[in-house]
């Protein structure tokens, strides 16, 4: 049962880190992704692929696997972010299953659907960070959820993170500031898209093996529910999120009732919790976090 | 390659991108008026080939093939038009009209959330094996000059083309059409010159899911009817209509037919491996919004303040 526990606390991390990344996308940048399931497949892939043939450690794949999922999102997010319009929806899902689509299909990459195994395990000064005993990896994927809470609090204060707001509550009036509209979005894109190439890393090693079956339109969904749930522009609403959508797809296993509830339970729930999030309380539990510049009795504009 | 290679390619792109632009029209259509992605657009096509499958098997019984099973199937066609229809305007009453004066965001993710409510209920309910639809006639195809026909193609072309003038005419034709080009124009005005807009969306909605079924059905023939069968199908549709000019109804069209030849070409002359054949749809979008994001017959229009 604490195994169990301990394995929802380390997958809660993992999505943490990928809520994070759709938060500054969708929550700060006001567009709709629908491909951190896409970018997770190429984190993953890259550690599994760098680490296996070429004899990477883990550290050393991160930088390679956060840089792939970057150009990847600068690849969609060029084309469509210049757009007005919720193109980047679309060609954000087509993007993923392509991605699907190439895991499956290129074999002698990926090895197709049977997938990559025996990953090393990360090491770190000659500590083996063991994903069965869990304890040490749950450190390690808390210490990636706080460095990257820590980096993403300052960004919502720095030039960009306002710079995004603007833009989300009004393009026209952004531009006429004189903000790059569509520099901004593309970073705040590409900003996502590699963390959750890092979140794909962290993955690749916790189950040692990889698959294109785990990288299903299913996670952008649960990921988007996370950053829905929480509060959408509120960092640690998207971790508390994350916990929150783990333990529901998980609630099957945790009460025993398995053979009751259907497998498609936790999909079904997911779609009503975003329509009725949208309906009733589209700010999320939490609600956005409201920055405050200056002095607190500063003059409203 | 032949003159009758060269036809056969051509037949089988029409067909496919006649099912394509039935599908993109109800895309555009939506966009046209409400301004959004119907995210569940796929789904409402996949509940109405579950209908359609249904109601034909039930009506047909045991019958071997003749008449009465033709009748059957055009009934089990216009039963699941009704049935898809009634599901898109309830889907648009419950989950988008709340959401009308909300951010632009809100009703795009309650779309994402009633297409996986739908097509995890359908996987719930009628299980994860995709069931076969049989055909309602012999599909033995035959030679025309040189150009394998089945008579399944000639059933997708012409419902198509006859779906594609029937709606044609009575948006450009009847009263009912006029007041939804008004509305898709400029709502505002539109509810000032007394049009009804809550009945033209629900009408836009009930149309395109109507089509949606009609595309549906017509594919599940060759490809089976499946839970997530709208996922894929509804995106290419969407590319379709962006291809066309999102929020034309003629380039929804246009770009129906033009995909469905672009992806048989891309197959036949190209090489690119069928494995890959979906990527297709995904290159033109990215090509078309990056050549003229208007689309083929749309306008450029700047959004004023």
């Amino acid at each position: 049962m604490l195994n169990f526990f301990l394995l929802i606390l380390i997958y809660s991390g993992i999505y943490a880190l990928m809520a994070l990344g759709q938060n500054v996308i969708t929550g700060y940048g006001g567009m709709l992704s629908l491909t951190q399931a896409g970018f997770f497949a190429i984190g993953s892939y890259a550690t599994a692929i760098l680490s296996t043939r070429f004899g990477f450690s883990f550290w050393a794949t991160l930088p390679p696997a956060a840089l792939l999922s970057a150009l990847c999102g600068l690849l969609i997010g060029l084309p469509t972010l210049r757009l007005k319009g919720d193109y980047l929806a679309i060609a954000t899902l087509g993007f993923g299953e392509i991605v699907r689509n190439v895991l499956n299909n290129w074999d002698s990459l990926t090895r197709g659907p049977m997938g990559i195994q025996k990953i090393p395990m990360p090491t770190i000064f000659g500590f083996v960070i063991n994903p069965y005993t869990k304890y040490s990896f749950l450190v390690m994927v808390v210490i990636f959820v706080a460095i990257a809470y820590v980096l993403f609090q300052r960004l919502a204060r720095s030039r960009m993170g306002r710079a995004l707001a603007a833009i989300r509550e009004d393009e026209i009036a952004a531009e006429a500031m004189g903000i790059n509209i569509t520099k901004y979005k593309v970073y705040a894109f590409i900003l996502g898209a590699s963390v959750a190439g890092i979140a794909g890393s962290l993955q690749a090693v916790f189950t040692l093996s990889v698959t294109p079956g785990t990288y299903t339109f299913m996670v952008s969904v649960m990921v988007l529910c996370m950053v829905v749930l929480g509060g959408m522009g509120n960092f640690k609403a998207s971790i508390l999120g994350a916990f929150i959508i783990q333990l529901i797809s998980y609630f099957p296993q945790l009460t025993g009732l398995t053979s009751v509830i259907p497998p498609q339970f936790k999909q079904i729930l997911f779609g009503l919790i975003l329509v009725v999030m949208m309906i009733w309380r589209p700010q999320g539990l939490l609600g956005r976090e409201e920055i405050r510049y200056g002095n607190e009795e500063g003059e409203k504009a | 390659m032949g003159i009758a290679e060269f036809f056969q390619h051509l037949t089988n792109g029409l067909t496919l991108g006649g099912i394509y632009a039935l599908i993109a029209l109800g895309y555009t259509m939506v966009y046209g008026i409400l301004k959004f992605i119907n995210f569940a657009h796929g789904d409402v096509l996949m509940v109405g080939s579950y209908a359609g499958l249904f109601i034909y098997n039930a009506l047909r019984g045991d019958a071997s093939l003749g008449p009465w099973v033709l009748i059957a199937f055009f009934l089990a066609m216009l039963a699941s038009m009704v049935i898809s229809a009634l599901l898109g305007v309830t889907i648009e009453r419950v989950a988008y009209k709340p959401l009308r004066k909300a951010t632009r965001l809100a009703p795009l993710l309650s779309a994402i959330g009633v297409s996986f409510i739908l097509s995890n209920s359908a996987a719930w309910a009628f299980g994860t094996n995709s069931k076969k639809f049989h055909y309602p006639f012999d599909n033995t195809p035959f030679v025309f000059k040189g150009v394998v026909i089945t008579p399944h193609q000639i059933l997708i072309l012409s419902v198509s083309l006859v779906m594609m003038v029937i709606l044609k005419i009575f948006v450009d034709r009847t009263r009912m059409g006029k007041a939804m080009r008004a509305t898709s124009l400029d709502q505002q005005t539109a509810m000032l010159m007394g049009i009804n807009v809550d009945r033209v969306i629900s009408l836009t909605f009930s149309i395109g899911s109507a089509l949606a079924a009609v595309g549906g059905i017509l594919i599940a023939l060759d490809f089976k009817v499946y839970a997530t069968m709208g996922t894929m199908t509804g995106l290419k549709a969407f590319v379709a209509a962006v291809f066309g000019g999102i929020g034309n109804i003629t380039g929804a069209m246009v770009g129906g037919i033009l995909l469905g030849i672009l992806e048989t070409f891309g197959v036949a002359i190209f090489g690119i491996p069928s494995g890959l054949k979906d990527t297709i749809a995904f290159g033109v979008l990215i090509i078309i919004l990056l050549v003229k994001p208007a689309g083929l017959l749309g306008k450029d229009e700047k959004e004023k303040v």
